[in-house]
């Protein structure tokens, strides 16, 4: 990795919420990097700021202090405007929710083509890369599938689609695995891996779920709002296709 | 892609029904709307249907229209010899209430001379009065056929109908009937044989009954009409209108107040349905602010969502509005009284909807602008 730079760059981010006796410090003086190509994990138990990173990094909250860069732009310094974010957010993030949240009123083509008409993209346009994208994620037969009459899997792999839909080089995706059961789990990180090692992409994964741990290329814990280690263990299970990708 | 259209496609039938409540307010709206216009109509037809230029009433009232008025029925022979008049007609205008068929029955009654100006213009069944007594023209909303017969006065002489109109009717919706002079004043002053026995035994049995409200008088069209009505107007017993004034008393003086209610009700409904559209977005809006926030949270701006919700609302208040408006001329000759919707109120009342559902819009749209990205992350709702 240290040929690349990171596409997620955070120097001692602190955020606080309240003051005086009220004030809460959900972030202190975190430091973390995400290189192309990188799954990383982010554990903790519930309150220990997991969510709270992840919503700077989306750039959907403001930091209290400290820096933040994503794929080389500086984020939050003193000339930021809310419409840069929204441009940030379309540009170069891509987010899977931990529930699915696919818009109610769209099939699965229009819930991942919507992103990519917010971009610019033209209908027909939008339209072939995500029907494109959900046969890339084995869904391509549900295209026409309004989110309701979607399985729980099914709905998060269009969910996926759209995050990626705009070849984001972030992609944050807060505890994609909570509702499902291991297998898909793990069909889902499997996923995940191959679309980090196939889009050059940075993967942020916030997740309780240790049966997933050897998916990560890194493991971040949080305690209490700070970095507790660093685990830099390896996948011990390495995507099935990604040796596939690699050679293709 | 149009996320308002995809929305309402997806909850059609919420959305047409929340439609057609809208529309039958809507509805409401244009009703009273007709009513209003009907109201002015009907209070010029009154005046216009006389087809006349000049109005000579009783010297200091606004007769006969605004105030009641007498004069001598020999003031037509007196009008008609004056400089620039062409034709002149005495006319009477009453009410009267009668019964038929075990219901009542109220006709705004005018007394014309045959032959003269100040009768019906315009039948749509049957022909006009030729006898001098007895025979009735009368519009078709009072529900009389031809040759049907009505009881009228006192005596309870019965009129034939024997002509129909259309849409004469009065400020307050009674229909206008036609008579003969002489029936209109012997149904205007003959008492009743108790009444009459009384009067002969005081000796006024000898007053006479040629009295009329005004004369109608059609002016040359070489002569100005001001030079006319000056000339009238050096008779100290008698006050001479125009017909814009006659117009402008009907307007401005008879039906002011009535005017100025159903203006009232009609800005109150506008209010209420304000407030209604509102509260339909604004609740439409909660419904949606999981959508919303995910919308925000993968980039939209603000003016997609502004648009969602503009649209949505503009899409409601246009359908319902058509709906309304079909709805009420498919029923309009079932209301009791006339409604008169010309291009324009229509139109007006258009421009006040859509106005109306982009004001009533933009509760809901700060509430969506409101919305945080961050709600997408929480859990699923």
């Amino acid at each position: 990795m240290a040929d690349k730079a990171p596409v997620v760059r955070v120097e001692h981010l602190s955020k606080h919420f309240g003051s005086g006796s009220a004030r809460v410090d959900a972030l202190v003086d975190i430091d973390m990097e995400v290189f192309p190509g990188q799954v990383v994990g982010l554990m903790g138990p519930s309150g220990s700021g997991k969510t709270t990173l992840l919503n700077c990094i989306a750039c959907i909250m403001e930091p209290s202090s400290g820096r933040l860069t994503l794929d080389g732009e500086v984020v939050y310094d003193e000339h930021w405007l809310r419409a840069d974010l929204r441009r940030l957010r379309l540009d170069k993030v891509g987010f899977i929710f931990q529930y699915p949240n696919l818009l109610p009123f769209l099939d699965g083509t229009d819930n991942v083509a919507v992103v990519l008409n917010l971009a610019g993209y033209g209908s027909a346009a939008a339209r072939k890369r995500a029907i494109d994208l959900l046969e890339y994620l084995d869904v391509g037969d549900r295209k026409h599938a309004m989110p309701t009459q979607l399985s729980g899997g099914e709905a998060q792999r269009v969910a996926i689609a759209r995050a990626l839909a705009n070849r984001p080089r972030i992609i944050l995706a807060d505890e994609p695995t909570a509702p499902l059961d291991s297998a898909r789990a793990r069909i889902v990180m499997d996923l995940l891996r191959r679309i980090a090692a196939e889009q050059d992409a940075a993967i942020i994964v916030v997740t309780h779920d240790e049966m997933i741990l050897d998916r990560f290329d890194h493991i971040h814990r949080l305690r209490d709002g700070r970095l507790e280690r660093d685990s830099a263990a390896g996948p011990k299970h390495v995507g099935a296709s990604e040796s596939q990708i690699a050679s293709n | 892609m149009n996320l308002a259209y995809r929305d309402i496609k997806h909850n059609l039938l919420r959305f047409v029904l929340t439609n057609f409540g809208l529309s039958l307010l809507l509805g409401v709206v244009i009703v009273i709307t007709g009513v209003y216009g009907g109201l002015v109509d009907d209070a010029l037809k009154q005046a216009r249907a006389a087809n006349a230029d000049l109005w000579v009433v009783e010297a200091g009232t606004n007769g006969p229209f605004a105030e009641s008025s007498r004069i001598p029925g020999d003031t037509r022979e007196l009008v008609s010899r004056v400089y620039g008049v062409q034709r002149a007609g005495s006319v009477t205008y009453q009410s009267v209430q009668t019964e038929l068929n075990g219901k009542p029955l109220r006709l705004y009654l005018i007394g014309y001379e045959l032959g003269r100006p100040g009768g019906p213009r315009t039948l749509i069944a049957g022909r006009d009065i030729i006898r001098s007594h007895y025979e009735m023209v009368v519009d078709r909303s009072a529900g009389l056929a031809l040759g049907q017969e009505v009881p009228l006065g006192t005596h309870g002489h019965k009129f034939t109908v024997v002509g129909l109109m259309r849409n004469e009717l009065t400020s307050s919706g009674d229909p206008v009937a036609y008579v003969t002079l002489h029936d209109a004043q012997g149904l205007q002053f003959e008492l009743a044989p108790p009444a009459a026995r009384r009067e002969v035994a005081r000796g006024g049995a000898g007053e006479t009954n040629d009295q009329i409200n005004a004369v109608i008088a059609k002016v040359s069209p070489y002569v100005q009409i001001n030079e006319v009505s000056s000339a009238l107007s050096r008779w100290k017993h008698l006050t001479t209108l125009t017909q814009e004034q006659q117009e402008n008393l009907l307007t401005k003086q008879v039906i002011e107040k009535s005017r100025r209610q159903q203006l009232l009700i009609m800005v109150l409904l506008i209010i209420v349905s304000a407030v209604i559209i509102a509260l339909i977005i604004y609740t439409l809006t909660m419904d949606k602010a999981r959508s919303i926030a995910t919308l925000k949270f993968v980039g939209a701006p603000d003016r997609t969502i502004v648009g969602l919700i503009v649209q949505q609302a503009l899409s409601m208040g246009v359908v319902s509005y058509f709906i309304g408006l079909g709805l009420v001329l498919a029923f309009q000759p079932y209301f009791p009284r006339r409604l008169v919707l010309d291009t324009d109120s229509i139109a007006v009342v258009f421009s006040v909807t859509v106005v109306m559902c982009l004001a009533a819009s933009t509760l809901g749209i700060r509430l969506a602008l409101k919305i945080d990205p961050a709600e997408a992350l929480s859990a699923a709702g």
